[in-house]
């Protein structure tokens, strides 16, 4: 395997909080490379490790033979951010933050101005190049974001919380981009998202929480880990069908949840002969698929937690306690 | 053979290095420099703040030292020089604490996550707003003749000198400030607790003579009393702000000149005629005001380059 990054029992603590808990894992040269998990899982500290702006607390990551911590800038010129936060300088024009960027990576002089061309072009962004970024709206900023991101033709590109409140539509073109730009350049992808179907996207997926990867594959074997397709039924009689189910047809009911759930193989072909053979009135039927979703809340007992305490939030409100004195 | 490959190596790491830390500063000072240009509200606002100065403070000043006995001095001249530096600081002030603004809009990470050395930006940042600040006290100095003061290309010269070293050694003090500040509710607390005391005690406004001894030690160690003192002593060169006329007693008779009698007792009758106080132009001598300010600006420059390395 040709890793492009290899990180090794990675911790990241802050004061008493530990954010990251000893993760490792290897992400393949030219993979989209997934990190999944709800607000406050430790993605963010993750990738400001990865891309050196935090210290790790203790072990080791390498990225494209660079070590993150002596290496630092062998490893920035390595990379293309697009961060959770707008990071664009709005009183400048979009070519204006382009050029900084040019600049700053030392993109040749003779090439600058076509690429710059080439990636306003790519996120449709040509006619506005000349216009200030405060005009703009939040899609897209996030796309000239991603056109910076790529002005110096990375190895790697990280994405953190790419499509984070932006409308479906805008969503869907990102990962147009993401997946042509895969195509066109070569280039590794890594990226952190709590939006389920969004990870479906990747190659492959870290599920990680509290600070721990709990689970890390392509999404169809995570899926199939969750187990078959899921039926759910209400009846005229729910003990009698409950009865039928467990002795004819074979099937382990799910008990936790208040319907009739159980789980099959194959979901399309079990229910015409399963409605052609039941015995019980049957008042409603569906089946449900698995999704991420089902993975998470299989592996981690709790639904991912869109609404809870964003990470950066909880840093800020810790660093703001934490240099007090100086404010008050 | 194999020395020199090595050498030939290093010498190529030593010149990557230089080339982009010299990129680096290029285009943080490039972008500020862009950004107050653009920044009309700002423009007019440190345009208008000293005018304002000037207009009312001085002549409320002008009019109260008329009305106090010391009519010929010239207090609008007095001050020019002082109102000069205050616009310096405010905006070498200003353009150093909009790194707080860039790491609140995210643009600092940008910049902290690009290939360049950190010390770079801040180099970059203290040149940018060097320059703002040079930028805006030289519209300033088109206001001179209004204060009596005539235009004098080496005057003119000299005190773009002297602001520059302000600019750059102030704006190092807010780099070193700013790259550790967090948010900007701390910012009140600089302008009232490190900002005014330090414009107040440079004598811009007053001069710094029969202060109580708490007050002078104060001004004594205010970096922006070197300053003020270089400015007004550049400015002001060959300019009289205070009125010479004093009592003059008549011509000694030519038969008492030799008496030592009448000498001693004359040269008491001197001593003993009310003084008018003069107004002091310059405290210290020039090349010790550049010394003290370049001192400062070295040293702060150095901490806000140490603040932004540890950064993270």
């Amino acid at each position: 395997m040709d890793a492009i990054i290899e990180v090794k029992d990675l911790v990241k603590k802050y004061g008493d909080l530990t954010a990251v808990k000893g993760i490792s894992f290897a992400i393949e040269r030219g993979e989209i490379f997934g990190f999944l998990g709800p607000n406050g899982a430790g993605k963010t500290t993750t990738i400001n490790i990865l891309c050196t702006l935090l210290g790790p607390t203790s072990g080791s990551a390498i990225l494209d033979g660079y070590d993150v911590v002596k290496d630092r800038e062998s490893v920035r010129e390595s990379i293309g951010l697009v961060f959770q936060d707008p990071s664009l300088d709005d009183r400048l024009t979009a070519r204006e933050n382009l050029e900084f960027h040019a600049y700053a990576y030392r993109v040749p002089k003779e090439e600058r101005d076509q690429r710059i061309h080439e990636v306003l072009e790519m996120v449709e962004l040509l006619d506005r190049e000349k216009n200030r970024v405060e005009t703009f709206s939040g899609g897209m900023k996030r796309r000239l974001e991603i056109a910076r991101g790529l002005l110096h033709y990375p190895k790697v590109l990280f994405l953190d919380e790419p499509t984070i409140g932006l409308d479906p539509q805008t969503r869907n073109s990102i990962w147009e981009y993401i997946h042509e730009l895969k195509k066109q350049h070569d280039i590794t992808i890594f990226l952190t998202t709590h939006y389920m179907d969004e990870a479906e996207n990747c190659g492959r997926i870290a599920i990680i929480d509290y600070g721990e990867i709990i689970a890390l594959d392509t999404p169809e074997e995570l899926k199939s880990q969750v187990g078959g397709d899921v039926v759910t039924i209400t009846t005229e009689d729910d003990v009698e069908a409950e009865r039928v189910l467990v002795d004819d047809f074979k099937v382990e009911m799910i008990q936790d949840r208040e319907c009739l759930c159980f789980e099959v193989e194959s979901g399309e072909s079990f229910i015409p002969r399963f409605i052609r053979d039941f015995p019980v009135s049957i008042n409603s039927i569906s089946l449900h698929r698995p999704t991420l979703d089902d993975v998470f809340l299989k592996l981690t007992g709790h639904a991912i937690r869109p609404e809870g305490a964003d990470e950066l939030a909880a840093m800020r409100a810790f660093a703001r306690g934490w240099r007090g004195p100086i404010r008050r | 053979m194999e020395q020199e490959v090595s050498q030939q190596i290093r010498s190529d790491e030593l010149s990557k290095r230089l080339v982009k830390l010299g990129i680096g500063i290029y285009i943080t000072w490039l972008r500020d420099v862009k950004r107050f240009f653009r920044d009309r509200i700002r423009l007019v606002g440190a345009f208008g703040q000293p005018l304002i100065y000037l207009a009312l403070l001085g002549t409320g000043m002008q009019a109260a030292f008329t009305s106090f006995g010391s009519g010929d001095t010239k207090y609008v001249t007095f001050m020019f020089p002082g109102i000069v530096c205050m616009t310096v600081l405010f905006t070498a002030m200003f353009s150093a604490i909009s790194i707080i603004w860039d790491r609140e809009f995210g643009f600092l990470k940008e910049m902290l996550v690009a290939p360049i050395p950190r010390s770079s930006l801040a180099i970059g940042k203290v040149f940018g707003g060097g320059t703002t600040a040079l930028l805006q006290g030289f519209i300033l100095l088109l206001f001179m003749p209004l204060v009596g003061i005539p235009y004098n290309l080496e005057k003119i010269a000299m005190m773009m000198v002297v602001m520059f070293l302000l600019a750059v050694s102030l704006t190092s003090f807010g780099v070193a400030f700013a790259a550790r500040m967090r948010s900007m509710e701390a910012f009140p607390i600089i302008m009232n607790f490190i900002l005014l005391p330090m414009f107040f005690l440079s004598g811009a406004l007053f001069p710094l003579q029969n202060l109580p001894g708490w007050m002078e030690v104060l001004t004594k160690i205010n970096p922006m009393t070197y300053a003020v003192d270089a400015m007004r002593g550049v400015a002001l060169k060959g300019i009289s702000i205070t009125s010479t006329a004093s009592i003059s007693l008549p011509e000694v008779p030519a038969g008492l000149a030799a008496n030592p009698e009448f000498l001693s007792w004359i040269s008491q009758a001197k001593a003993a005629l009310p003084q008018a106080p003069q107004l002091q132009v310059q405290y210290y001598p020039l090349w010790l005001d550049l010394v003290v300010v370049i001192g400062f600006g070295v040293f702060l420059m150095l901490m806000a380059i140490w603040q932004f390395n540890r950064q993270d």
